[in-house]
């Protein structure tokens, strides 16, 4: 269970991030999610990718600094309280929300998918399971 | 066993090396008064002569010389015997201003060969060692010197030169090298590389490191000790003097023995000019009794330093000296506050980043502003932006607390600082004052 975000981490600077995404696209990889977090200074790179090994693979070579978190990723239907469904259940189990991004799929329309970043991914998880929400897996990400 | 060049010189009594210093001296004197016309004029502006000079207790009457004479009586106005005799030619870098150029006889380039040997025995080096001398080869002082060390000592000398990091590990590796030396930045960086190959201090038999040429603190010290798996020993020098070797650190590994049978080192007040007891900091001088080509006397290195005569465990009777708390070129003076890129350096040790590091300082609406920008490691990286700013802050106070003025550090990305493979630019100063 679980999937694992790529966090990288980057200068706040013009530039940089594109240095950046170009190593992505010239090992061909596609990111499925990104959300970025960012202060005067630096900035974290958030992604979801397919395969997680090639991609901190290749940033490491080209000296990217990275770490790999547990997120949590989510389906719902693409409708008016959607999410407000999944934020019941982290909030009826204690769960604090720490950030949150959207993840794009090509396959189905009615379906939206929400990245999560819990304090206890593993309750989450489970508290979510219980209550009928299906939780991705890193192989589900691939097939999106 | 402690593990000597030269045990008769290196233990010599006080009684002993002052008897060789009051020789040298008045022969130096006599020699720089008959050749070299720049500090003759010197002396007798400030009214003194050879015949003054007895001994060393009369060395304070002689008047200093400064980077500022080195400036105006570049190229040749130094220079102490004629061209013929001179064999080679060292030259600083010229970052803080005009080039240094200091020449060389062939006695000059012998007794600096063996104050590097010295040095190098004293890292525990005998003719069964590889040395590999990663320091840059050419004008720099610091190749040739320990080179020639190296061979007196009659280690199999790798002459690596700095640059082309995966090859210089290849060497280490293939060649088993015992003994390397270069800057210490250049160590670390080195310790970095390796880490990054998958490679541990086990897979090479290096056991020691002589690292000078720049200021580096204890928390380096530490820390190249740790990733290269060695021993590691400061040494000291300028090019004015020779080069690496005029000071070099032994196994007790607190402070430099200055070899006094070839300098002659006092601490002034750089105020007042006053000659300061032992054990009291102040500006560093020195005076070399014995090289001819480049006869430095009552040289101001700029380097603040205390000088220690207590006994060491090692058994060299020549007087030490502290780590410099770095030169007084490289001390900022940042809102009126003394800075020394040293102490940000063991801030950010103690804090648990590396010392890749740069300092930059500008003047803004009549304030002077301090950045320091750090790289990134991977060990302080998370995905959490508070953690990282915490860190952040906690090296903000840590600054504070030991320059007593407010920085901003700024956090940059791996190996974006460059690195040094000869000396580290660790100050850009963009103020215009």
């Amino acid at each position: 269970m679980g999937v694992k975000q790529v966090s990288i981490f980057l200068e706040n600077k013009p530039g940089k991030m594109c240095e950046m995404t170009d190593v992505l696209a010239a090992n061909k990889i596609n990111m499925r999610a990104l959300s970025l977090a960012e202060t005067d200074g630096f900035g974290i790179v958030r992604i979801i990718v397919d395969d997680v090994y090639e991609t901190t693979t290749v940033l490491k070579d080209a000296g990217y600094i990275n770490k790999l978190t547990s997120v949590v990723v989510v389906e719902m239907p693409d409708q008016p309280g959607g999410l407000n469904q999944i934020l019941k259940v982290f909030a009826e189990n204690q769960i604090n929300l720490e950030y949150l991004y959207a993840l794009s799929s090509e396959s189905s329309l009615d379906k939206a998918y929400t990245v999560f970043r819990v304090s206890d991914h593993k309750t989450a998880e489970a508290a979510l399971t219980r209550a009928g929400i299906r939780v991705l897996t890193q192989e589900d990400i691939a097939k999106l | 066993m402690e593990n000597y060049f030269q045990k008769e010189i290196e233990c010599a009594s006080r009684e002993e090396i002052v008897a060789i210093q009051n020789k040298k001296l008045v022969e130096q004197v006599h020699h720089v008064w008959e050749n070299v016309p720049y500090y003759r004029k010197k002396m007798e502006e400030q009214g003194v002569t050879p015949d003054d000079i007895k001994s060393i207790d009369d060395l304070h009457k002689l008047p200093f010389l400064s980077k500022d004479d080195l400036r105006n009586a570049y190229p040749y106005g130094l220079m102490g015997v004629p061209k013929e005799e001179v064999v080679r030619i060292h030259s600083t870098s010229g970052t803080t201003g005009k080039r240094v150029i200091a020449f060389y006889t062939q006695g000059d380039v012998d007794l600096w060969e063996d104050c590097c040997a010295r040095a190098l025995m004293a890292a525990g080096a005998t003719k069964e060692d590889v040395c590999q001398v990663s320091y840059g080869y050419g004008l720099f002082t610091g190749g040739a010197g320990l080179h020639g060390g190296s061979h007196k000592v009659g280690c199999m000398t790798v002459p690596m030169s700095s640059g082309n990091t995966e090859r210089q590990i290849m060497f280490l590796r293939d060649l088993e090298a015992t003994i390397i030396c270069c800057t210490p930045s250049y160590a670390a960086y080195l310790g970095e590389s390796m880490k990054e190959m998958g490679l541990t201090p086990d897979d090479i038999p290096l056991k020691a490191g002589i690292f000078g040429a720049e200021a580096w603190s204890e928390e380096m010290r530490k820390d190249i000790e740790k990733t290269l798996g060695i021993k590691a020993f400061d040494i000291y020098g300028l090019t004015e003097l020779s080069g690496p070797g005029v000071a070099f650190e032994c196994s007790a590994q607190n402070g430099m023995h200055i070899n006094e049978d070839h300098f002659i080192a006092e601490i002034i007040d750089p105020k007042t000019h006053e000659v300061l007891p032992d054990g009291e900091q102040g500006e560093l001088v020195f005076t070399a009794i014995d090289k001819k080509g480049f006869p430095m006397i009552r040289y101001r290195t700029k380097d603040i330093c205390v000088l220690h005569r207590e006994k060491c465990p090692c058994g060299r009777t020549h007087v030490k000296m502290e780590k410099p708390k770095g030169r007084s070129d490289d001390m900022l003076i940042i809102r009126g506050v003394n800075v020394f890129p040293s102490q940000i350096e063991a801030v950010l040790l103690e804090n648990g980043y590396q010392a890749n590091y740069q300092i930059i300082v500008d003047r803004v609406n009549n304030n002077d502003t301090l950045d320091v920008h750090v790289e990134m490691t991977p060990e302080m990286f998370t995905d959490n932006v508070n953690e990282i700013t915490k860190r952040q802050n906690d090296l903000v106070a840590g600054m504070k607390s030991m320059l007593g003025i407010k920085a901003k550090v700024t956090l940059v990305a791996p190996k974006s600082i460059t690195r040094s493979e000869g000396k580290a630019v660790r100050v850009i100063d963009n103020r215009r004052i």
